[in-house]
């Protein structure tokens, strides 16, 4: 049998850019059908993602990302995360994501048959998932910002 | 002969021109710069669709999604990408130019365009053609969503049966002094290009999902890459192109510089010479009494 590796390289890649290359200690991903979490060694998948939140660890820091649409792919040497929106924590625009969840409130709420209900609420679900990532932002930016 | 002070404000002119024209090459190089990275940075994306893609169409039994399917040829649409500005050499024209040969050529067809740049909008829109949609000025910072928003409407638009087949013509960027202007098919689409001998060892995955069902939600998502590709070669051809003609027209105004203080001196020296002519014979004049 042969030794399970002690790491993964893990790829999370969108249209623009290669957001992060490296090993990764474990990778988790919001599945379609539900969070999936990667161990080295894990067999090979191939999975579409949806709007959350993805992580990796490395050691003892966990990575916090938002990722809207994408998809997962999990080869023998190697882990790909397409994502067709991904932002790290930090980089997430607080304000921003707050304006996008009260419209999209307002519009779910509101009695206009014109509302477009799967749009606002889809656009809901991506501020909201976010918000969350964005409240797991690492404290490195800060302390850098001190030093 | 030319007056003096007309050659004078000639070549001030000129200068000005040429600082103008130095300024947007050096511009324009830092801009092509960061283009080429975008197009590089694209890459890693497009390959890995490309070959999940790839994968899954050899376990699909069912292939005759609606973006696959061939429908002949009745309604044709052209997504015409040019720049918005001008000052770029043949960049332009030659889009335009290859567009006109490929209307001709399917003259037979239910002809409609949509316009990626100003130029380019601007010269259809007084041809007889429809123009479906136009999208200016997002050439210059190119988000990805621009592209999907583009690929979205050409899909909504396929879907519903107002287009058989959709091309795309674009500058592919070669070189800095070398564009190919490129007809490509987006839809239906055909051969899912590239990368096939890469993906020779065939993994067995295991799918969260139904192949079939991931499939037909990655099949869109290629016509967007498509798109985003083909905006981004152009925007680094057009930055290489705009590069390449103003360098020459820096070239060009230093030669007419030259040209022109030569002119301007010859004309000063005959005025002095005419005028030591002048004294010369004045003195002789007085002398000779």
């Amino acid at each position: 049998m042969p030794v399970l590796p002690d790491q993964i390289t893990l790829e999370i890649v969108t249209p623009e850019r290669l957001l992060f290359s490296g090993a990764v200690d474990e990778v988790s991903v919001p599945g379609v059908e539900g969070y999936l979490g990667i161990l080295p060694g894990h067999a090979p998948l191939l999975s579409e993602l949806k709007i959350g939140e993805v992580m990796y660890r490395q050691e003892d820091t966990r990575t916090y990302l938002f990722c809207s649409w994408g998809f997962l792919e999990v080869l023998p040497d190697r882990v790909s995360v397409l994502a067709e929106i991904a932002e790290r924590a930090e980089d997430i625009d607080v304000t921003r994501a707050q304006a996008a969840r009260e419209r999209a409130e307002k519009r779910l709420k509101s009695k206009d048959p014109e509302t477009d209900f799967q749009r606002a609420r889809t656009a809901l679900e991506r501020a909201l998932a976010r918000l969350q990532v964005a409240s797991k932002a690492s404290p490195r930016g800060l302390a850098a910002g001190e030093g | 002969m030319a007056n003096l002070r007309d050659v004078r404000r000639r070549i001030r002119s000129v200068r000005n021109i040429q600082k103008t024209t130095r300024a947007m090459k050096f511009v324009s190089a830092s801009k092509l710069k960061r283009a080429q990275d975008r197009v590089v940075a694209a890459r890693p994306y497009a390959n890995r669709m490309l070959a999940v893609l790839n994968s899954l169409i050899s376990r699909v039994e069912n292939r005759d999604h609606a973006l696959l399917q061939r429908r002949g040829s009745g309604q044709i649409l052209l997504v015409i990408i040019t720049g918005d500005k001008g000052l770029c050499g043949a960049f332009n024209s030659n889009i335009i130019k290859a567009a006109t040969v490929f209307l001709n050529q399917k003259a037979g067809a239910e002809l409609s365009l949509a316009a990626v740049g100003r130029k380019g909008y601007d010269f259809f829109k007084r041809r007889p053609y429809e123009i479906r949609a136009q999208y200016i000025n997002i050439m210059g910072k190119l988000a990805y969503e621009e592209a999907k928003r583009i690929a979205d409407f050409l899909i909504q638009q396929y879907s519903a049966l107002a287009l058989d087949e959709v091309y795309i013509v674009y500058n592919e960027f070669k070189s800095v002094i070398q564009q190919r202007v490129t007809v490509e098919r987006l839809l239906p689409i055909g051969e899912i290009e590239g990368l096939r001998e890469q993906v020779a060892p065939r993994l067995d995955y295991i799918y969260e999902q139904e192949p079939q069902t991931i499939f037909s939600h990655l099949l869109p998502r290629h016509v967007d890459v498509q798109v985003y590709r083909a905006m981004l070669e152009s925007a680094a051809s057009e930055h290489g192109a705009r590069m390449t003609a103003m360098d020459a027209a820096t070239t060009n105004a230093k030669d007419m510089i030259e040209r022109l203080t030569l002119n301007m001196n010859r004309i000063r020296q005959a005025s002095i010479t005419k005028e030591i002519i002048e004294i010369v014979s004045g003195a002789n004049a007085l002398a000779g009494k």
